[in-house]
């Protein structure tokens, strides 16, 4: 019995492996005579990044030649736990200081994280803003349903300072797990307003209405971006954190509505 | 109860048609092989099947009458029927299931018990605490016994008994037999049995119908049907080898010529020359060689050997005409002992000789 | 096969060291222990990354109970509402004759091979604010669904519906119709025989049944989120929470999903005697 209980691991080890063995690590297509090398930069990414990192892949792909940058987005917690549990990525650009030191802690950059943007929240509405929220205190009236993030993400973190700050307690019908999924209790008129980063709302084009407020100061969020430790790709690792907190893709944050650093 | 059916009912690959009474108190026996039709009437009877024509009459009782338009569901009936299994209901113990009938029809309570209790203790007087035990702490012969009990509980009009020793093991098949004789035929509850055994026909029987394909092959009181059948079909059925033909003194000849000689008028019958008539004896009586027997007085038949099918201490050999042999060969049956068979060492397909002494030979008025 | 085999097909079979059995081919056991590996190696990984000396805290907090509490009521409601309304549908699919049946039973297979996440978002344009039904609820009564309690039940009974009616209807077929023959023939009314005969003989499948579909309540997850969204003590479940948890706190999402394993196993234990054979 043990000699199959030995089999068995070792036959699901087997299994696994081949099941999850890393496409980055593939070898190029190109072969020997390709002159430059064909390298896979991997960059993991906050989901609110979304639309700002397609734009400067184009950049960097037409920067340095050869170079496929594969972007995997997700949650800021989500990606840190992946990098803790070694997925094998070259950069981690988090959606808050928070989810970054879940990486710094494992002592997982190459070097100290820099933030490269700001967030803030604002208020999405449906569109026409049917309930006329003009004001963060309008979020807390009991005819509004209010969805905002758990406490536990960063949006949610951003809310609860913001509520503080001012002194209005919300009494949200549901506490989601991200913003999209606020966003779309919002888009599909479910809920009537919700909370969420500026850039999500210019994000979903269209589909909610913005309302800023000036309360949003309170909670600004960073963003900091590193190079993963031992990254495969330190180099080009090195060159997308530099383009990102140069002046093209500074440019390009604050076109999607991210604050300068 | 009297009992009066005429009924048809067609299916694809199947039609019924049967014309059959019973006298109040009578037990008739519907014999026939597999796909004769049997389960089909029981159907009919019973309420679960709707037939295309025809009617049914329990007593006075029209239950169904496809003309008229009637049909009575089986829950307002009046006819019982105890099945090949069991089926006592699982959840139950053995006195509610038989109370479960009377309960039904609104009896109290604690009568109907009381007369659970009493069925239990007729048909199954020597086990302790039966009443209260659940079907599967009850062996097979046992269940069936309380199915019974609960199948008379309800005092049904007509009682049918599809194939009710069928499935018992052969310890427990007499002494089941013995009792639905005991419950059944003395206690005068009218009933159709439905089996393939010509046993159960003769012993529980008063009168008996022959099915085959659909149809009403014979009928008759049991003695005379399968004592002196009148078709291949019905002495199959009862387990007797039959060959058909015209009265010879003495004799019978076949429709190949060949003669078989045996005794004539035991029925009492008179019988002419040239008649149709059958040649009947019982397998046992055969004697198989497997080269051609000479000497002593004996009837025959060249045969091959079709199947051997082992039959408690005996193995039933079944005989297939050889190569342009005549037809009526096919399917006769020689009952020998395991040594001879070994002896024989014959395989399906070899040629073997069935022979019969004269004197076990009856030859019957046929048609 | 007789009753009484069946009956005793049941009763649990004590091995026998005497017994020699057939034998299995090699080739059948390493699958088949890679496929039990692959169930039992991740609760072991859990066990493992389990903070114990925390483990008090973790599960006595107020949003874990809340979460525990919610689950353990949703799930009982829902799968009552299973059996109120799944058992008669089960009945109708193995005894009704109704044209379109097959059609009937796919569609109610339906939320099996759905992603519960799919199911959320359909209750959500049925039964939402501007859904097809939700817009007159609102407007009527105004009824609004989601972010309620009794959205997380709508949206476990959704997922949970099938398991029932499933094992129901496997039951009904295999207890067959012949039972209720001998009881008609006994004299008893389709009516007394459903209630007499009928019922007790299909309880092992209907509890078997409510066991799959309450222990399918307890772990649902996609669909609530898409449909009742997520608050403490309203509509957080204890997936849900541990789902959130992880965002922060390895070690509670893990208490919690030690939480999830221990109900589980303690509902198939409580309901496998009979139940899980009668899973056809």
């Amino acid at each position: 019995m043990k000699r199959l209980v030995a089999a068995g691991v070792a036959g699901l080890a087997v299994v696994l492996a081949a099941a999850c063995s890393s496409p980055s690590q593939a070898p190029s297509t190109g072969g020997p005579s390709a002159a430059p090398e064909a390298r896979t930069l991997t960059v993991f990414a906050a989901a609110s990044l979304t639309e700002s990192f397609n734009a400067l892949e184009k950049q960097f792909e037409t920067d340095n030649p050869g170079v496929d940058v594969r972007l995997s987005y997700g949650g800021s917690s989500d990606l840190a736990q992946q990098i803790v549990n070694g997925a094998p990525a070259d950069v981690f650009a988090a959606a808050s200081d928070s989810t970054m030191k879940t990486v710094t802690d494992a002592n997982l950059t190459a070097a100290a994280p820099t933030t490269f943007a700001t967030n803030v929240l604002q208020i999405a509405t449906a569109p026409g803003n049917p309930k006329a929220i003009a004001a963060f205190a309008d979020l807390a009236k009991p005819d509004v349903k209010t969805v905002v993030c758990a406490p536990q993400v960063p949006c949610g973190a951003a809310t609860t300072k913001v509520e503080q700050s001012t002194g209005v307690e919300l009494k949200p019908v549901s506490e989601e797990n991200d913003v999209k999924s606020v966003l779309s209790k919002v888009s599909t008129g479910n809920a009537d307003a919700g909370l969420v980063y500026v850039t999500d709302v210019n994000a979903a084009k269209g589909q909610v209405q913005g309302v800023s407020f000036p309360e949003s100061s309170a909670a600004k969020t960073d963003y900091p971006i590193a190079v993963v430790k031992n990254a495969p790709q330190a180099d080009l690792a090195q060159k997308w954190v530099e383009l990102v907190t140069g002046e093209t893709g500074q440019k390009t944050l604050e076109a999607q509505g991210f604050g300068a650093a | 109860m009297s009992l009066d059916v005429d009924v048809r009912l067609d299916r694809e690959s199947f039609s019924l048609q049967v014309a059959m009474a019973a006298a109040p108190g009578e037990v008739v026996a519907v014999l026939g092989p597999n796909g004769a039709g049997k389960s089909t009437l029981l159907g009919i009877l019973s309420g679960l099947l709707r037939p295309d024509a025809g009617h049914v009459r329990v007593g006075d009782h029209t239950v169904t009458d496809v003309g008229a338009g009637v049909f009575v569901p089986a829950h307002r009936r009046g006819v019982g029927l105890l099945a090949q299994q069991a089926l006592l209901f699982p959840h139950l113990t053995a006195e509610a299931n038989v109370a479960f009938g009377p309960r039904a029809q609104g009896v109290p309570r604690r009568e109907a018990e009381a007369r659970a209790r009493a069925l239990l203790a007729d048909v199954l007087p020597d086990v302790s605490g039966l009443p209260g035990r659940k079907p599967a702490q009850l062996s097979g012969g046992q269940q069936q016994r309380v199915a019974l009990a609960r199948a008379i509980a309800p005092e049904p009009d007509l009682l049918l008994l599809d194939e009710p020793l069928a499935a018992l093991d052969v310890d427990a098949a007499p002494a089941m037999r013995s009792l639905l004789r005991r419950v059944i035929r003395d206690g005068k509850q009218t009933a159709v049995l439905v089996t393939h055994s010509a046993l159960d026909a003769l012993v529980l029987a008063d009168r008996v119908v022959v099915l085959g394909r659909g149809r009403v092959v014979e009928q008759g009181p049991t003695r005379e049907v399968l004592g002196r059948p009148r078709s291949a079909f019905t002495a199959r059925i009862a387990g007797l080898d039959l060959v058909p033909g015209v009265h010879e003194a003495g004799a019978l000849r076949a429709s190949d010529g060949t003669v078989i000689a045996g005794r004539d008028g035991v029925s009492g019958e008179p019988i002419g020359a040239g008649d149709p008539a059958v040649a009947v004896f019982p397998p046992s009586a055969v004697a198989v060689f497997a080269d051609e027997p000479h000497g002593s007085p004996r009837n025959v038949l060249p045969v091959r050997l079709a199947s051997i099918e082992p039959r408690g201490d005996v193995v039933r050999l079944r005989a297939a005409p050889r190569e342009g042999g005549p037809e009526w060969l096919d399917g006769l049956a020689a009952d020998v002992t395991p040594a001879a068979v070994a002896d024989l060492a014959a395989e399906p397909g070899s040629p073997l000789w069935f022979a019969v002494k004269a004197t076990e030979v009856e030859i019957h008025p046929a048609g | 096969m007789t009753a009484a085999a069946t009956t005793r097909a049941r009763a649990p079979r004590k091995p026998d060291r005497h017994e020699q059995s057939v034998g299995l081919p090699w080739f059948v056991w390493i699958p088949a222990g890679l496929a039990f590996l692959l169930i039992a190696l991740p609760v072991v990984g859990l066990l493992w990354k389990a903070d114990w000396a925390r483990m008090p805290e973790l599960l006595l907090g107020d949003a874990a109970l809340d979460a525990l509490r919610l689950s353990l009521e949703t799930a009982a409601i829902s799968t009552l509402l299973c059996i109120l309304l799944g058992g008669p549908l089960a009945v109708v699919l193995a005894r009704g004759r109704l044209p379109g049946l097959r059609t009937l039973r796919s569609v109610v297979l339906l939320p099996l091979v759905l992603p519960p996440v799919v199911g959320g978002l359909a209750l959500l344009f049925l039964l939402g604010r501007t859904g097809l039904v939700g817009r007159g609820l609102d407007l009527a009564f105004g009824i609004t669904v989601p972010f309620t309690t009794a959205a997380v039940v709508l949206a476990q009974t959704f997922v949970a519906l099938p398991f029932l009616v499933v094992s129901l209807e496997g039951a009904l077929r295999t207890a067959g119709r012949r039972y209720e023959a001998v009881a008609a023939t006994l004299g008893a009314s389709p009516a007394l025989t459903f209630r007499r005969v009928t019922i007790p003989l299909v309880l092992p499948g209907l509890a078997s049944g409510a066991v799959l579909a309450f222990a399918r309540c307890m772990g649902e997850f996609g669909a609530t989120i898409a449909f009742a969204g997520s608050l403490q003590g309203t509509t957080r479940t204890l997936p849900l929470l541990v789902y959130l948890e992880r965002e922060t706190d390895a070690e509670g999402a893990v208490a919690l999903s030690l939480l999830l394993v221990v109900v589980a196993i303690i509902v198939i234990v409580v309901g496998r005697p009979r139940g899980s054979e009668g899973l056809t």
